[in-house]
């Protein structure tokens, strides 16, 4: 890629700031992607993966707070934004696709209602040209019968409908930047393919930067570029698909690649990291995954720096596997 | 088979169909009033469906998005009533199980949802969202809850200290684990699940669907499990249904799915299983047409997209019938010699 990347995110820190003590969500996360490129954020339930999208979208809450790190946008600093400022960019030209598809779909109101109102608030258009458009993006995440549907309200769907609707919504901007937080996982793999399939196209043919955010490493395998792995809130490594897929370096990275169904015998219980993810609450310095690690030694109670084992590669371990 | 074939099964569905007509709203109701066009939806969501379920057993439900399983699922679970259809429960249709003191038996199936937020009441703490009912039902006593919640907690791999939070303040796959230790915690015998573990990263998800197989081996659990993902289906079925636009159109072991599917549907879905290969590729999207319950298709639903439909296809529902012993299949081909 020529240039700045796009997106810059630099030692990202968001807390909690709760009653039971400080939740450190997103303790020190950089990453960085281009136009055109593909970063898969993956990483464990509660490891942070969703509240580093919201960071980017500025949609933290209070007791939530971004305490520490840069955001950059394409020259804009997005921890620096006023609502008004917000209000342009988001849904359109930064957009984000909910784990939850009732993040984005407001229950009472018709499909085709939503789809207008996203579309009539950042461009003018005609009503006529808007349903055009809702229309058309339907089709591309494969809803059948657009124009019946199109009149129907968010509960008549199936969960996987309501997600595609969702989508369908994030795109109809076609915006610089989309942060797409496990759209997929509740698709059967036909519509998955084809999601997946009108991603890619939208990256490649308008340059459109994508995230994605998951923990399913075989969808990462064939859509990604890049990945970054999280753990407890942390950048754990990073490097193109087929090094961390191929030769992961990180001993939490090659438990979770380990335990993928398919690798394993049927009926079988299937190989798992040991042990839970620690509370965020009570993480102390040190190697969050030192206590469910096997290559783990004293050293590790001491945080490990991150460095670069290779040229675009980047990771934080003492005793990497070889 | 064997002797358990003389008991009734656990569950039985026999003709189970679901229909929902929409409601038109005002400006449509006018205008087909008026004559113009407007008619009221009706989506065939189950067309039809006969499935029996042995105590013990494991059957995967799996399928396209929106070809029914959750409305199937939650018929079976009670959230829904069939348009058509009858169910049974040990042998004994449901309705028989309506007075007060059969509400053990009630209890008895569960379901997990899809939508774990959905189904989470947004302002009940963790602790009553899986207590309340285990203290309702007299399974526990109210001093006991705290400790069998984070019990139940632990086993799902939750945080047992995180009792006292709101669902809000929890991320998504954690979310779902709530909603998988809220049906455990009144001890069912039959556990619908609804893409249980399908927001779970793959470490946690080895934890929980292991924690299925143990359950089903020390209580004998009976589950309905729906996924889209066929990796996991296999793992853990030992029987596996496959369901299009509202129909099963197969149903077998599990091996013998994966091993030879005879349905045009089910060999097209599981070439489409993504693998774990840092091979980039080009992802293709599926063929033809994609169907649409308001307006199914005739005869076979799957003819359009079908690459061996004929002309009897486009006419005639093929019925579902066994093609090989413990193998059902719904395809005019089987016909043929
Ligand atoms: N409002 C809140 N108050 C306190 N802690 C919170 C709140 N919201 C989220 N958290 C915690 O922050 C951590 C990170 O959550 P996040 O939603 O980013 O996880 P995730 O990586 O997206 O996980 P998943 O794959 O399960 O969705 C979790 O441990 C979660 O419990
Ligand atoms: N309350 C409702 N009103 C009208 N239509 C409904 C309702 N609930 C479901 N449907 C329709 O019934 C069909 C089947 O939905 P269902 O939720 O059972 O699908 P599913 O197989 O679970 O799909 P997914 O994999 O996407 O969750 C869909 O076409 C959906 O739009
Ligand atoms: S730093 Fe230590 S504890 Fe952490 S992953 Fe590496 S070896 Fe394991
Ligand atoms: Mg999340
Ligand atoms: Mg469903």
């Amino acid at each position: 890629m020529s240039g700045d990347p796009l997106l810059r995110v630099e030692g990202l820190r968001m807390h909690f700031f709760t009653k039971a003590g400080v939740v450190k969500a997103v303790d020190d996360v950089s990453f960085s992607v281009g136009r055109g490129e593909i970063l898969g954020l993956v990483g464990e339930s509660g490891s942070g993966k969703s509240m580093t999208g919201y960071s980017i979208l500025g949609l933290i809450d209070p007791p939530g707070r971004i305490v520490d790190g840069r955001i950059d946008f394409d020259g804009i600093d997005l921890t620096r934004l006023d609502a008004a400022a917000w209000r342009a960019i988001r849904g359109n030209r930064i957009a984000m696709i909910f784990q939850d598809p009732m993040m984005t779909l407001n229950p009472v109101l018709r499909i085709d209602t939503q789809i207008i109102e996203a579309v009539q608030a950042h461009a003018d258009v005609s009503r006529e040209s808007a349903i055009a458009r809702a229309r058309e993006a339907l089709v591309r995440v494969g809803i059948a019968s657009p124009d019946e549907r199109l009149r129907a309200y968010p509960h008549q769907f199936s969960g996987g409908m309501r997600q595609r609707v969702a989508i369908a919504i994030a795109l109809v901007n076609g915006p610089d930047l989309i942060i797409a937080d496990e759209p997929t996982t509740a698709l059967d793999v036909t519509i998955q393919g084809q999601i997946l399939f009108e991603m890619q196209k939208v990256c490649r043919e308008s340059g459109t930067a994508l995230i994605w955010i998951t923990h399913d490493l075989s969808v990462i395998a064939g859509l990604a570029d890049e990945v970054c792995v999280m753990y407890a809130g942390r950048f754990v490594e990073s490097g193109t698909v087929a090094d961390i897929l191929d030769r992961p370096l990180h001993p939490y990275s090659r438990g979770l690649i380990d335990s993928v169904p398919s690798r394993n015998e049927r009926g079988r219980p299937l190989r798992q990291i040991p042990g839970m993810t620690p509370s965020l609450l009570s993480l102390g310095p040190g190697c969050p995954f030192r206590e469910r690690c096997t290559s783990a030694s004293p050293r590790c109670v001491e945080s490990p720096d991150v460095t670069e084992p290779s040229p675009g590669r980047r990771l934080r371990c003492f005793h990497p596997s070889a | 088979m064997n002797a358990a074939n003389a008991m009734p099964p656990l569950l039985e569905l026999r003709g189970i169909s679901k229909r929902f007509s929409s409601r038109l709203d005002f400006a449509a109701r006018l205008a087909a009033r008026l004559g113009a066009g407007g008619r009221a939806q009706t989506v065939h969501a189950v067309d039809g469906v006969d499935l029996s379920i042995s105590s013990g057993e494991v059957v995967g439900l799996a399928g396209e998005s929106g070809c029914g399983k959750s409305t199937l699922g939650r018929i079976v679970a009670r959230v829904l009533e069939p348009t058509e259809g009858e169910r049974r429960w040990k042998g004994r249709a449901y309705a028989e199980y309506d007075a007060p003191a059969s509400r053990s038996e009630r209890l008895a199936v569960q379901m997990v949802f899809q939508d774990p937020f959905a189904s989470l009441n947004p302002r009940m703490r963790i602790v009553d969202l899986i207590g309340e009912a285990p203290v309702v039902h007299g399974l526990v006593s109210p001093g006991e809850r705290d400790d069998y919640v984070a019990e139940i907690m632990q086993r799902v791999g939750l945080d047992a200290t995180l009792a006292r939070r709101f669902p809000h303040q929890f991320s998504g796959g954690q979310r779902s684990r709530i909603g998988i230790a809220r049906a455990l915690a009144v001890k069912p015998r039959f556990l619908v699940c609804d893409e249980a573990v399908a927001a779970l990263d793959v470490s946690i998800q080895a934890q929980v669907l292991n924690l299925f197989i143990r359950l089903r081996e020390e209580f004998g659990l009976t589950y309905l499990f729906i996924s889209h993902d066929l990796g996991v289906v296999r793992h853990l079925s030992d029987r596996v249904v496959i369901m299009y636009l509202g129909r099963v159109v197969e149903s077998a072991g599990a091996d013998e799915v994966f091993v030879r599917p005879n349905h045009p549907y089910t060999q097209a879905l599981l070439a489409e299983i993504p693998r774990l290969e840092a091979t980039k590729r080009t992802y293709i999207p599926i063929r033809g047409e994609i169907p649409s319950p308001l307006d199914p298709p005739r005869g076979c639903h799957f003819h359009p997209r079908c690459p061996h439909s004929t002309p009897r296809c486009q006419a005639e529902a093929p019925r579902l019938r066994e093609i090989a012993p413990g193998h059902l299949s719904a395809c005019h081909l089987n016909d043929s010699p």
